[in-house]
């Protein structure tokens, strides 16, 4: 009894930090991609909230909170009201398989930084990061405005593109390991950086990436939000706070996203020659946090049709050329 | 101010090609410039740009109401209304010629004969709503009396403020600090204009 107790406090406690610190990682990556993109084009970003404007999300929060929420006449309400709850809500279910950080002792008490260590790991966290998806689908879908029809036509075709390829991708390094568990295969990658799986497992790392970028909708795939072509796609209606769970949600996919990466492919949280575990994984975390800014930076958009071709034609038989190989290796 | 910058607009010494390759068009041509562009890491060129231009960090950002970037001294702003040099009367002598000019109809004035018979300017307001800032006032002035100033930043709560005659008008205290500027824009005479100018002969 006592020792269930002791779970559920500890559970609940993990849930909360993890939700709490995450939120506001989120806010604190909107101001950080903001300044990486501004000085990337030799701008300066926002300068006038605070110190070299780094209360620029504190004001931006409070905006968001305060303005008037609106829901158009002409959208299916329930649906419409409910499709950013599915944005966030499943961004944020997709962080409970994740061990965040090496295991820690406090108070004497050993702590597991993971909600839950269930054996099926990686297959739990891009599904419920693939129902993600549902959320500009229906958001679009019930905005009853061109623009988010077409964001959700474009989410659709993008999810079938890039999840066939995040599956395919990822059974190559998980054969080798022969577990679906982040920690089993954190701890198969211990023992220094020879030992990384993206050594051995080089284009499967590039096409998780890749298929990991169509996944948060970041730039060279971002085409459900595509400002220059749909106005805002499936967000074109949204405003005030349901606007921010659309936004929380994208930034704790690309966490989760960076997270995963990491795990699977850099050795996750063991120790990188003299940088302790919890120091390595925050470091390549933010490698990747960064490298989302600074392809945004960089590249343009795809096409859908584009889109497509590079998945369906390209990354998708590289991805069954690589399990075959990666087969014949082990057998 | 050096003008060096407002002068030179000719930026062609700056220009070169860029060698396109020609568009494939059989398949085979689409796939040899697919393998050609993937593997010669053409998208790590736009990455690196990017990177270097955050390293070098070579702001061109103008924080601006902290900071602001001179005008031209031609730039064609609020009016102004300019003295006589050796006197520090009022330059305009009343002739009207910018009232009649204005293409926007927005120049007003009231004259009136003065105690030493000559035209004085009672009243001289501009309706910054309607002017357009053309400069034909400044050009068609005889006298150089009305011409354009610097003054950019003309939000204000009344309608009416810098468009009175006492607002433009040099005020007399920065015209005794000798601080009153000609104006080298439209209309303004030319540096050489001395030059230009030929002598009446007295044989006429």
């Amino acid at each position: 009894m006592c020792a269930t107790t002791g779970f559920i406090i500890e559970t609940v406690i993990k849930l909360l930090v993890i939700l709490l610190v995450f939120s506001a990682l989120a806010g604190f990556a909107t101001y950080i991609e903001r300044k990486v993109l501004a000085f990337m084009q030799r701008r300066l970003g926002p300068m006038n909230v605070g110190p070299y404007g780094i209360l620029q999300v504190l004001a931006d929060g409070i905006k968001l909170f305060s303005k008037e929420d609106i829901v158009p006449q002409n959208s299916v309400k329930p649906i419409f009201k409910i499709a950013p709850v599915i944005a966030a809500a499943s961004a944020f279910t997709a962080m409970a398989a994740i061990p965040f950080l090496p295991e820690f002792t406090i108070f004497g008490h050993t702590i597991q930084p993971i909600v839950a260590d269930i054996n099926v790991g990686v297959l739990y966290v891009l599904g419920v990061m693939a129902v993600g998806m549902y959320a500009p689908l229906l958001s679009g879908m019930a905005s009853s405005n061109k623009w988010s029809l077409l964001g959700a036509a474009r989410t659709v075709i993008q999810f079938l593109s890039f999840e066939v390829v995040t599956g395919l991708s990822i059974i190559a390094p998980l054969m080798m390991v022969g577990s679906l568990s982040l920690i089993d295969i954190n701890d198969y990658q211990a023992g220094g950086m020879q030992n990384w799986l993206i050594w051995s497992q080089p284009v499967a790392f590039i096409l998780f990436l890749l298929s990991g970028y169509a996944e948060t909708n970041r730039t060279p795939f971002d085409l459900l939000e595509h400002e220059a072509e749909i106005v805002s796609g499936y967000a074109t209606e949204y405003s005030g706070m349901r606007w921010g769970l659309f936004f929380i949600g994208e930034y704790a996919n690309m966490f989760t996203v960076a997270f995963l990466v990491s795990i699977i492919f850099l050795g996750g949280y063991n120790p990188w020659g003299f940088i302790p575990g919890g120091v390595a994984i925050l470091l390549k975390v933010a490698f990747f946090i960064f490298l989302f800014l600074w392809v945004r930076a960089a590249w343009p958009h795809v096409r859908p049709d584009q889109l497509m071709w590079l998945f369906w034609k390209v990354l998708m038989p590289v991805a069954v050329v690589n399990i075959l190989i990666t087969g014949l290796l082990l057998m | 101010m050096d003008l060096t910058n407002y002068n030179n607009r000719d930026i062609s010494k700056d220009y070169r090609y860029v060698k396109v390759d020609p568009i494939p068009k059989t398949p085979w041509e689409k796939f040899k410039r697919v393998v050609k562009r993937t593997f010669s890491c053409e998208l790590f060129v736009g990455l690196w740009i990017v990177f270097r231009e955050m390293i070098k960090f070579n702001i061109h950002t103008v924080q601006y109401p902290a900071e602001k970037i001179p005008i031209s001294p031609r730039y064609r702003a609020i009016h102004k209304l300019l003295r006589l040099m050796e006197s520090g009367n009022e330059r305009c002598i009343g002739c009207g010629l910018c009232e009649k000019i204005c293409i926007a109809n927005c120049i007003r004035m009231d004259t009136k004969i003065d105690e030493n018979n000559r035209k004085a300017v009672t009243e001289y307001t501009i309706n910054f709503g309607r002017c357009i800032f053309c400069g034909y006032c400044a050009e068609v002035c005889p006298e150089l009396a009305i011409v354009h100033g610097g003054e950019y930043e003309n939000a204000s709560e009344q309608r009416a403020h810098f468009a009175l005659k006492e607002d433009m008008l040099t005020p007399i205290d920065i015209f005794k600090a000798g601080k009153q500027k000609e104006f080298p824009g439209f209309g303004a005479l030319s540096k050489n204009a001395d030059e230009n100018v030929k002598k009446t002969p007295l044989a006429y």
